[in-house]
């Protein structure tokens, strides 16, 4: 090509998100955004999913990004449509999931005047992105675009945005393709602390009772951090327990695998980490929902922790080695050593044998009961009738969350997309449209509660007209009821606003959307409904009508350590302390 | 958190100018309820391409370690240096503009402290002195405290600036 390319603003934007390989972006329409609108209009390569609320539009971004592990796009328009983005950044940064969202901007000379939708979306955002950027000269426009991919996906990943008046859409630029800048974060890679890796090793070939505590970075790592944990693994036989966001790094049926830890962990998983006398933390960052109080937390342990951000390292736990670099390079350095020093597997044979023996307590058991359906049960049994197929679940924020967590098992990471670091009701549905947007021919459901979904549930109206067969599983308990079981634990049984009557005929609901609306009020009746929504070509609703009063055990309540777990039979008993967190 | 011997540190960053950056800066320190006992930033460069800013915070070592990798986290933030206060490595100083206000002997007080503080008299009244004193933080108290028993003081501060010793100048 001869000379540099101009093209107007708008052009520019489409013309990066092309060359950056993205097939869909998730938007809403509005003044400030309408030349990048036009653009679309004439472009057959770009899909565009017309969300119904722009929090709807980030956070399907994000499962599309979650379930994919490339940068999820998001379109808003300037005022109210950037400030109804910040729900779904502030959830990206939290759970480091790499965005883009694009915001239009009152055009650059009426900036500052109070014009008509303008905010100050740069500073309403500054805390809830990795970073953002004001872009006022056209001619950076295409290298800014490029840089936010990169920030986006480098070292921890997060939402960038990038704010767009409407007059530099308009204006005429030169365009730049993604070779011919240098990238913003070039040259900021790591170098790992070789030191630091032969002390890990020194500590992982002495220690008698390790355990691996395993995080979301496992998942960021992509392939490479996965397969260098699976080796770990299997070089050392240490049992492995994972974080809420790190699910299916290591499979669910590898006979080392802890289950998931923490607040609603297992006991062996939570026993083990209190217990060991090494902790491997990879990828993971000593989250509250995971340690319980810090004081008694795993008390006799030496401490090493991986991780790509530094700021994660030593920040809630001090420990004994914190090596900074890509968790999947770090491990394979630790591997390599493993291979060629050799690994006394006879050190940790006693502590295999304890690890059985809680896990031989069965601490996710729960009573079966013929009349009422059980949540666990309800989810088991989609378990047991999608296994076999490509299967994406997500999940909104309480109880069922919980439950999806402990009773359906992943074997593989980025099947799981879920809400962690901020806790957002209202997650799950959008994102399962986002997944499914990315997995057109899998099976993508939805454990959701019924408050959750309500926060959401305009969607209906987007997965019917993209045709995305969407299915959302409610177990439907009437209550907001994670609130209803801390009122239980924590207050007396005071249910302060947290029953939810009046709630929509979920059936009706789905029918009047176009969808496909089913019920089951019995277990007799849960296998035939689950079926009948697999194989329903179309979004669906199945209201699973559960025990409104059941509780997700096991539990460590705020301010207990991890040897002070209660469990469905035993007695709460918590601290004036415990009750004063969240 | 803060288990440790608290002590005052000084974090010079070198950042890319743009705008947002300071309120990037800031807005961190003040959402992780990290305080800021002085801030001063600057364009130091011949292109304005990047801005120096000092940070003086009071911390343990454990908590300043963590402040150090939060600033690192920033994308616009090119280098961050951590200095110790008290620690021999490096100059810190910054200069204050002290009013005083007195008459008679306190007057002729307030001249002679400024002598022995090198402090020079940038504008004069009959009753009144604008010194410029400069130096360590320490001195710059000291001197503050000294005008404050000889008359009504007004006090503008810099904050401190800080560079390193020697020879070595690292890279932007
Ligand atoms: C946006 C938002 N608001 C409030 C909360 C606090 N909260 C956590 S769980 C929960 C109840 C959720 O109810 P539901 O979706 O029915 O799930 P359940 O716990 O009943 O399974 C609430 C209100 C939250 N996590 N997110
Ligand atoms: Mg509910």
């Amino acid at each position: 090509m001869s000379g540099p390319r101009k093209m107007k603003g708008a052009e520019i934007v489409l013309s990066v998100l092309k060359e950056r390989g993205v097939e869909v972006v998730f938007g809403y329409p509005g003044g400030a955004v309408l030349p990048i609108y036009d653009e679309i209009f004439g472009d057959n390569n770009l899909r565009h999913v017309l969300v119904r609320h722009e929090q709807g539009a980030l956070h399907a971004a994000e499962g599309y990004a979650k379930s994919t592990g490339k940068v999820g796009v998001a379109l808003v328009t300037s005022g109210p449509g950037a400030t109804n983005a910040v729900t779904g950044l502030t959830d990206a940064l939290m759970d480091s999931v790499p965005l883009l969202c694009l915001s239009g901007q009152v055009p650059t000379h009426l900036i500052g005047t109070d014009a008509f939708q303008e905010c100050d979306t740069c500073g309403i955002t500054r805390p809830c992105t990795k970073y953002n950027v004001l872009v006022k000269d056209v001619d950076k426009l295409a290298e800014t675009l490029h840089d936010a991919f990169d920030i986006a996906l480098s070292k921890r990943p997060g939402p960038v945005l990038v704010d767009i008046p409407k007059d530099v859409q308009f204006a005429e630029g030169i365009y730049k393709g993604e070779g011919e800048r240098t990238s913003r974060v070039a040259g900021r890679g790591l170098e790992v602390d070789r030191g630091l890796v032969d002390e890990a090793v020194r500590l992982i070939r002495k220690s008698r009772k390790p355990v691996v505590y395993g995080g979301g970075g496992l998942v960021s790592g992509g392939d490479r951090a996965k397969h260098e944990l699976r080796r770990f693994v299997e070089l050392t036989s240490f049992p492995t327990t994972l974080t809420l966001m790190g699910l299916g790094v290591l499979p669910a049926s590898h006979p080392l695998f802890l289950g998931m830890l923490g607040m609603h962990g297992t006991y062996e998983a939570n026993m083990a980490m209190h217990d060991c006398d090494l902790m491997l933390a990879f990828g993971s960052r000593f989250d509250d929902r995971v340690t319980g109080r810090l004081d008694a937390f795993s008390p006799d342990s030496k401490k090493v922790h991986v991780d790509v951000d530094a700021s994660s390292i030593n920040k809630n736990v001090l420990v004994d080695v914190g090596i900074e670099g890509e968790v999947g390079e770090v491990l394979g350095l630790i591997n390599d050593a493993l291979e060629e020093e050799g690994l006394d597997r006879g050190l940790i044979r006693g502590w295999l044998n304890e690890v059985e023996m809680w896990r031989s307590r069965n601490s996710l058991g729960y009573k079966r009961d013929g009349e009422l359906i059980k949540p666990q049960y309800a989810v088991e049994r989609l378990y047991a009738l999608s296994r076999d197929r490509e299967t994406y679940i997500t999940t909104e924020v309480g109880q069922h969350q919980m439950w999806a967590a402990q009773h359906y098992p992943f074997e593989e990471p980025r099947r799981w997309l879920t809400s962690g670091g901020l806790g957002t009701m209202g997650f799950g549905f959008p994102a399962a449209l986002g997944a499914q947007m990315a997995h057109p021919d899998a099976l993508v459901v939805d454990i959701a509660g019924e408050s959750s979904f309500m926060m959401v549930l305009q969607e209906l109206s987007t997965a019917k007209q993209y045709g995305l067969p969407v299915k959302i599983l409610i177990l439907n308990n009437e209550y907001l009821g994670m609130v209803r079981q801390w009122q239980e634990l924590l207050h007396g049984g005071r249910y302060s606003e947290s029953y939810c009557s009046s709630l929509p005929d979920f059936v009706k609901l789905a029918e009047s959307f176009g969808g496909l609306g089913l019920r089951a009020k019995k277990p007799s009746e849960v296998d035939g409904v689950i079926k009948e929504m697999i194989e329903t070509d179309n979004v669906v609703i199945a209201d699973i009508c559960i025990d409104p009063n059941e509780n997700c055990f096991p539990m460590i309540p705020s301010g207990a350590a991890h040897n002070e777990m209660i469990f469905g039979d035993g007695e709460a008993e918590i601290s004036e302390e415990g009750r004063r967190l969240v | 958190m803060s288990e440790g011997v608290e002590k005052r540190w000084n974090f010079v960053v070198v950042v890319d100018n743009e705008p947002g950056v300071l309120s990037g800066i800031s807005g961190m320190f003040s959402a992780r309820g990290y305080n800021i006992d002085s801030l001063t930033v600057c364009s130091v460069d011949n292109d304005h391409s990047c801005s120096r800013m000092n940070i003086v915070t009071r911390a343990d070592e454990r908590l300043a370690r963590q402040i150090m990798a939060q600033i690192k986290r920033l994308i616009p933030v090119r280098r961050v240096d951590i200095l110790e206060d008290g620690r021999e490595g490096f100059v810190a100083k910054e200069v204050a503009l002290v009013r005083v206000v007195s008459e008679g002997a306190n007057r002729r007080e307030a001249l002679r402290i400024a002598t022995i503080f090198d402090a020079k008299a940038s504008d004069t009244t009959l009753t009144s002195f604008v010194f410029v004193v400069q130096g360590g933080s320490g001195k710059v108290d000291a001197f503050v405290s000294l005008m404050r028993s000889l008359g009504e003081v007004e006090v503008a501060r810099s904050g401190v600036v800080a560079i390193h010793r020697g020879s070595e100048i690292p890279g932007m």
